[in-house]
């Protein structure tokens, strides 16, 4: 007969308070209602965009002569059609996919490379720190948009250049405040504790500096996306991203253009798409910001 | 004061350069040669040569952009327009001349409501003119500017035909200048609206949470002047933001220009890429940065001037 475990022991133990700071990040984010809206509109335009192909239901391509600028509404045809007769719907479906990874990809590109050299920067100081700083400091001498369109205006059209010219454009900033805080954080007491004790670089950057500065670095970076795609879709808009014939949101603004005095409402389209998704990154950026208790 | 203006002056010379690299870096990274666009298609090697010679095209590159930052330096010249043969400098000025005013009264469009919008969010904040002005101001930074331009010629050129739709003012005189300006005005007005009344209200609250406000409210200040002593410290910080707001008037321009034809740098940029018109690109893109860069540099010289506590570099 086993003695009854003492009743100390089997008593369910509370759960430890104290919570991992993300989760209380994702806590707080569910708690917002503004970021809980933009989320899930932002979920439905990706998710649009990634099923277009099953979703639209016409070829954006394919064109008619006879169905040229019907208007909102038109039976067959709910968002109306462009100047050459092709399905709005379809075109904005299949323009979200370009225009999100046009205006993406160079925030995740300049997020990676400018997190690592900024925090490389800060982290080693001397002399890597001034070739850094200084080689990014030059790029502020433009204004955003004037270095976006002067390198992809001297590269030429074409999604691959409009990567490579908002990457450009990006990375010196999220380098500037990777590097800002990563030199106060490293100026912080723990970390001169943690060197006191034998701490070497990489358990140092890994456990003291990389979690601290990931937070600001983020929120920093979710700023930049509404930037980014409003830029993206405006050098397609100028005729130096995307080309024609693929549906992007800025090209189809900018062929559009002209139609405006035969109908009003289909050409404003492609706009509202490009100010509500840039709408829905700044209202989850803010909502980022807040949860993460990041100033700025 | 004027110690101060020649060592920030000194410390800007190394970006000057550094952008110029750029500048020219940026074109002679550019796909296709320039020799081809100026000769006929069955000219021989050795009149290929004699040109690339002349233009010094031949020469190293280090070589190439030295004679070039030479010349635009030195002499102010920036070369000649392929397109049109004109000096580019001049066309340049001219345009500036378009963009800068046009980038001064978005500026002045953006910071006047900015101000206030954000001065009266912060007072009342957490209240339902803090919740409106917050919104407002996240629209203005979010809106595409070029999509809000077409939509203010939809509006008010097409179905109210109260301003022209585009081009620059065919009739002398400020009147018409100011009709044609009005609208590229305000699209490009809309995001500095936004950002300059979030940086307002953060930039308030700041200072409303500072121990002297408490001081001059136990001391039974009118709002009124509490206002003033608030916007008096906050100065600084809206003084940067307005300077990288007037950048950005600059900059975005170009598409905001384009949308209107408006006769400034961003359309001159527009037809220099379209047409391959390297030097006169080149020479747009120098002068905007040149510009940009020495309107920072007054922001920080001004603003050492009226915070003396502020002493950088």
């Amino acid at each position: 007969m086993s003695v009854p475990a003492p009743a100390i022991l089997t008593a369910p133990v509370a759960a430890p308070v104290a919570t991992s700071y993300w989760r209380l990040v994702s806590r707080r984010l569910a708690r917002d209602p503004a970021t809980l809206i933009a989320g899930s509109l932002l979920g439905a335009i990706v998710l649009a965009a990634v099923l277009a192909p099953a979703l639209a239901p016409y070829d954006p391509a394919a064109g008619s002569i006879r169905m040229r600028l019907s208007p909102i509404g038109t039976v067959g045809h709910p968002l109306g059609t462009d100047e050459q007769g092709r399905d709005m719907l379809s075109r904005l479906l299949f323009g979200g996919r370009m225009t999100l990874l046009a205006g993406l990809t160079p925030i995740v590109v300049a997020c990676l490379f400018g997190g690592v050299l900024g925090i490389l920067a800060g982290y080693l100081g001397g002399a890597a720190n001034s070739i850094i700083m200084r080689a990014s400091d030059i790029f502020y001498a433009f204004p955003a948009i004037l270095l976006a369109i002067a390198i992809s205006g001297a590269l030429g059209p074409g999604l691959g250049n409009t990567l490579i010219s908002l990457s450009v454009v990006f990375l010196p900033r999220i380098i500037r405040v990777a590097e800002a805080v990563t030199v106060q954080t490293k100026s912080l007491e723990y970390v001169a504790a943690a060197r006191a004790s034998g701490a070497g670089s990489w358990p140092i950057v890994r456990y003291h500096l990389l979690p601290n500065v990931l937070a600001p670095i983020l929120v920093f970076t979710s700023t930049q996306v509404s930037l980014s795609i409003i830029l993206a879709a405006g050098l397609s808009f100028l005729g130096l991203g995307v080309t024609p014939p693929a549906a992007e949101w800025g090209l189809m603004l900018n062929t559009l253009r002209q139609s405006i005095y035969v109908d009003a409402w289909v050409p404003a389209l492609p706009g509202v798409a490009i100010f509500v998704v840039s709408m829905a990154f700044n209202l989850l950026s803010d909502g980022l910001r807040d949860a993460m208790e990041v100033r700025g | 004061m004027w110690s101060l203006v020649l060592r920030r002056l000194l410390l800007t010379l190394p970006t000057l350069l550094g952008a110029s690299l750029i500048v020219f870096a940026m074109v002679k990274l550019a796909p296709g040669d320039p020799i081809s666009i100026l000769m006929p298609p069955d000219a021989g090697k050795a009149e290929i040569e004699a040109v690339k010679e002349a233009l010094g095209l031949d020469r190293p590159l280090p070589v190439q952009y030295l004679k070039w930052l030479e010349r635009a330096v030195v002499h102010g010249d920036l070369g000649r327009s392929i397109a049109t043969r004109r000096p580019v400098v001049q066309d340049v000025l001219d345009a500036l001349r378009n963009s800068v005013i046009l980038a001064v009264a978005s500026s002045m469009l953006a910071l006047i409501p900015g101000l206030a919008l954000g001065t009266l969010a912060a007072f009342q904040r957490g209240g339902v003119v803090d919740k409106v002005v917050s919104a407002v101001a996240i629209t203005g930074v979010s809106v595409p500017h070029y999509w809000a331009g077409i939509m203010l010629v939809i509006v008010f050129s097409v179905q109210l035909g109260w301003f022209p739709a585009m081009g620059g003012p065919s009739d002398p005189g400020i009147g018409p200048y100011i009709r044609h300006m009005l609208l590229p005005a305000v699209a490009l007005a809309l995001i500095p609206l936004g950002v300059i009344t979030r940086v307002v209200r953060s930039a308030v609250l700041d200072i409303l949470a500072q121990e002297f406000v408490l001081t001059l409210r136990v001391k039974g200040l009118y709002t009124g002047s509490l206002v003033r002593h608030v916007l008096k410290n906050a100065s600084p910080q809206i003084l940067t933001v307005m300077g990288l707001q007037f950048g950005f008037a600059l900059g975005g321009s170009v598409l905001v220009e384009t949308v209107f034809s408006w006769p400034g740098t961003g359309y001159l940029l527009n037809i220099a890429i379209f047409q391959r018109d390297m030097p006169l690109l080149q020479g747009i893109i120098l002068v905007l940065s040149t510009t940009f860069v020495l309107l920072n540099l007054a922001v920080d010289v001004l603003q050492s001037l009226i915070d003396p506590r502020i002493v950088r570099g």
